[in-house]
């Protein structure tokens, strides 16, 4: 039997839910609906997340209507919960409201820093996979956070590179390495890019995936970066799998240096 | 009853629109069943044309300009057509930032007017707190627009409905439930009770509910949506006062917040942003969020009275800026979708509805905002142009020859827009200097 290689075309895998592009994207901080939609077209999002407590899914015109246009699929998300409690109850509504039983599931600390609350945020993961939704938390960058987190059944790891909004890309390489050696679902980058090198190298450490929306919404063309985004992931995962060289101490030069052309003195080369 | 042009919505853009309409000698009805009241009653009423100026909206920036330097003649105007006062206060506003990030961010902010050569000045914390001495001591530098003026919006839109009364605009006061479409061919609205009323023109300017009237065809529905917000105000007591003496905006940790001080002591402070559909529900979480950011801003407010919270619906459109003129059914035009900007824009908004009744057609240079642009698949619609200034030949002259500041545009696609941009600027700010001698310029 052949070992299985990965292609460059393998979809990713969230449960039952096939993706074609790596990029999830977030709605947060977008200027307007017309700015978000041409961003959103930009980055070839298949999934994008919306703030359950900050949309109305009856009410027209909304995000959700830019989202159905468009035929991305809807993310829920439990943004802005402290406890373990409200974030199950907000999950919850949103299958209600949508029908979807996919959560990105956020339960965080405090408002200065957005990071998640482990404690609550494994709880709440255990009640929602037990409630049978398809959960993607948001988490610490601790690879044995993460390990629990697979351990009670999500469907995915999604762990910060730094702080929600931050941009400041990607902390601790070491910790995304080890969860993605570790993981046997999908670790996708959730917070921190800041701009398109970041989700390279996030791909380029093994990431299935990435999410973001600041770097693109509050970014000054957000359209432009949502194509940068887009190639930023594809160049990242396609260095992965190429498999980099083998950095050195010192230089291997490129062109041969032996074997070289005996040239006739008498006669001019070129 | 029949009448020339029937405005549907008594905001203060459907007003101003039956107002300046009216003033051409046209019969005119607005049916409301509260004229005067709509999302103005809620807003705070900042004419902030620069601190709220954002990356990729330079045609809004320039119609915003536009309508800002008309305000004070319109003030004037208005105020003597209805005989009371509508709250104009050329005081200026300060943007202040808290923290190292707000601070970069508010930099960023003055890039960007510096760029469109808008007039801000940037300040040190100290400078800010000696202009208002009740801000925070952890204040680290703000930007000073003198230009960004404000009106009281609750006082606009009475004006506009005596204004309105005076100019002989008839006022029904119930709910339209449905457009009437003949022949292919809006030609009024039904009432709540049934009452049929006819006009040969319908002007659709219902603020958030204008997408919601009924017999209205899919294809010309206003992409209006309903944005909340709410606000709270506080009222200043005399020994206090002023406590404020110009409008202060700030990004608190990245959450935004402002307060603006009126005249008459109450101190407005606001504004939550929320997608939640027709929801004007007061929440604990959006009163605390407005409080704990301004505390921060002004620890001194905590001791003032608290003494209304009230949340609005913004009309939003999809580029944030509004829809303007006839649609592809005829006899039916829009005014609407003014989303943050509606007190500032309604000058220019009277104008332009005024002259598009008038001749039929929206003026070309206001293209950008034409009512039909989301239903056109034909492209995106031309950038904003603004008028010529009638009343101030010599600033708009200076503008032209002097006064232009270079562009630094790095997409060659956007350069025709931002030269026409860059040309609004320099008439605003030419117009400031008369304004206000001694302030800065950045061009």
């Amino acid at each position: 039997m052949e070992a299985w290689t990965p292609q460059d075309d393998d979809p990713l895998l969230l449960g039952d839910l096939k993706l074609t592009s790596r990029l999830i994207m977030g709605t947060g901080g977008a200027s307007g609906l017309d700015a978000l939609e041409r961003a959103l077209v930009a980055s070839g999002t298949e999934l994008t997340t919306v703030a359950m407590r900050r949309v109305n899914p009856a009410s027209h015109g909304s995000v959700l209507s830019v989202l159905q246009r468009l035929g991305i699929r809807v993310l829920p998300n439990t943004a802005g919960c402290f406890t373990a409690g409200e974030a199950v109850l907000t999950a919850r509504l949103a299958r209600e409201a949508l029908g979807t039983s996919l959560v990105k599931l956020e339960v965080v600390a405090d408002e200065r820093t957005l990071l998640p609350d482990p404690v609550e945020l494994l709880e709440a993961a255990e009640t929602l996979v037990d409630d049978g939704f398809t959960v993607l938390p948001y988490t610490s960058d601790d690879p044995v956070l993460a390990r629990r987190l697979e351990d009670v059944g999500c469907a995915a790891v999604m762990p910060l590179g730094s702080p929600i909004g931050s941009g400041l890309g990607i902390r601790n390489p070491h910790n995304f390495e080890l969860m993605v050696e570790a993981a046997g679902v999908p670790v996708i980058l959730d917070a921190g890019a800041g701009t398109a090198s970041d989700v390279t190298f996030a791909m380029e450490l093994g990431c299935a995936g990435v999410m973001l929306a600041s770097a693109v919404t509050r970014a000054r063309d957000p359209e432009r970066m949502a194509r940068a985004m887009r190639h930023g992931v594809e160049a990242g995962r396609l260095a992965r799998l190429a498999g980099r060289i083998p950095p050195r101490r010192f230089a291997h030069a490129s062109s041969p240096t032996e074997g070289l052309a005996e040239l006739d003195p008498e006669r001019p080369a070129f | 009853m029949t009448s020339d042009v029937l405005v549907v919505g008594g905001g203060i853009i459907g007003l101003v629109t039956a107002w300046r309409a009216a003033e051409r000698g046209t019969a005119v009805a607005v049916v409301d069943p509260d004229p005067g009241g709509g999302a103005a009653r809620v807003a705070a009423g900042m004419l902030a044309a620069v601190t709220e100026h954002h990356h990729g909206e330079q045609d809004l920036l320039a119609l915003n300009l536009e309508s800002a330097r008309r305000w004070p003649a319109f003030a004037a105007e208005l105020a003597e057509a209805s005989g009371t006062d509508v709250g104009y206060r050329p005081s200026g506003t300060l943007a202040v930032a808290l923290d190292a990030d707000d601070r970069a961010e508010l930099r960023e902010l003055h890039d960007l007017h510096r760029l469109h050569g808008l007039s801000s000045e940037w300040l040190s914390g100290r400078e800010c707190r000696r202009l208002e001495p009740m801000l925070a001591p952890g204040v680290r530098g703000g930007l000073r627009v003198d230009g960004d003026h404000q009106a009281d919006p609750r006082l606009l839109a009475s004006a506009l409905r005596l204004a309105c009364e005076r100019a002989g605009v008839v006022f029904h006061r119930q709910r339209a439930v449905r457009l009437r479409v003949t022949g292919g061919r809006a030609d009024g609205v039904v009432l709540e009770d049934g009452t049929p009323l006819s006009a040969a023109r319908v002007v659709l300017a219902a603020g958030s509910l204008s997408g919601e009237l009924e017999g209205v065809p899919e294809e010309v529905r206003p992409p209006v949506r309903p944005v909340k917000g709410q606000v709270l105000r506080l009222r200043v007591p005399p020994v206090y006062a002023p406590f404020l003496s110009r409008t202060v905006r700030a990004v608190v940790r990245g959450s935004a917040v402002y307060l603006v001080p009126r005249e008459n002591g109450e101190l407005v402070v606001g504004a939550t942003s929320e997608e939640l559909g027709f929801d004007t529900t007061v929440t604990a979480g959006g009163v605390y969020t407005l409080l704990r950011d301004a505390r921060e801003l002004l620890p001194g407010i905590t001791e003032l009275p608290m003494t209304e919270t009230l949340a609005g619906l913004r009309p939003g459109s999809p580029d944030n800026a509004p829809l303007l003129g006839p649609t592809a059914l005829d006899g039916l035009l829009l005014a609407t979708g003014h989303y943050r900007n509606g007190v500032l824009l309604t000058p220019v908004t009277g104008d332009l509805m005024a002259e598009t009744l008038a001749t039929g057609e929206l003026p070309e240079r206001a293209r950008a905002f034409a009512a039909d642009r989301f239903a056109a698949a034909g492209g995106r619609p031309g950038a904003w142009q603004p008028a010529p200034d009638t009343g101030g030949g010599t600033a708009h002259a200076a503008a032209a020859t002097g006064a232009q500041p270079a562009a630094r545009v790095d997409d060659a696609a956007r350069k025709d827009d931002a030269a026409r941009v860059d040309d609004a600027a320099g008439e605003r700010a030419a117009a400031g200097e008369r304004a206000a001698a001694g302030k800065e310029v950045a061009a």
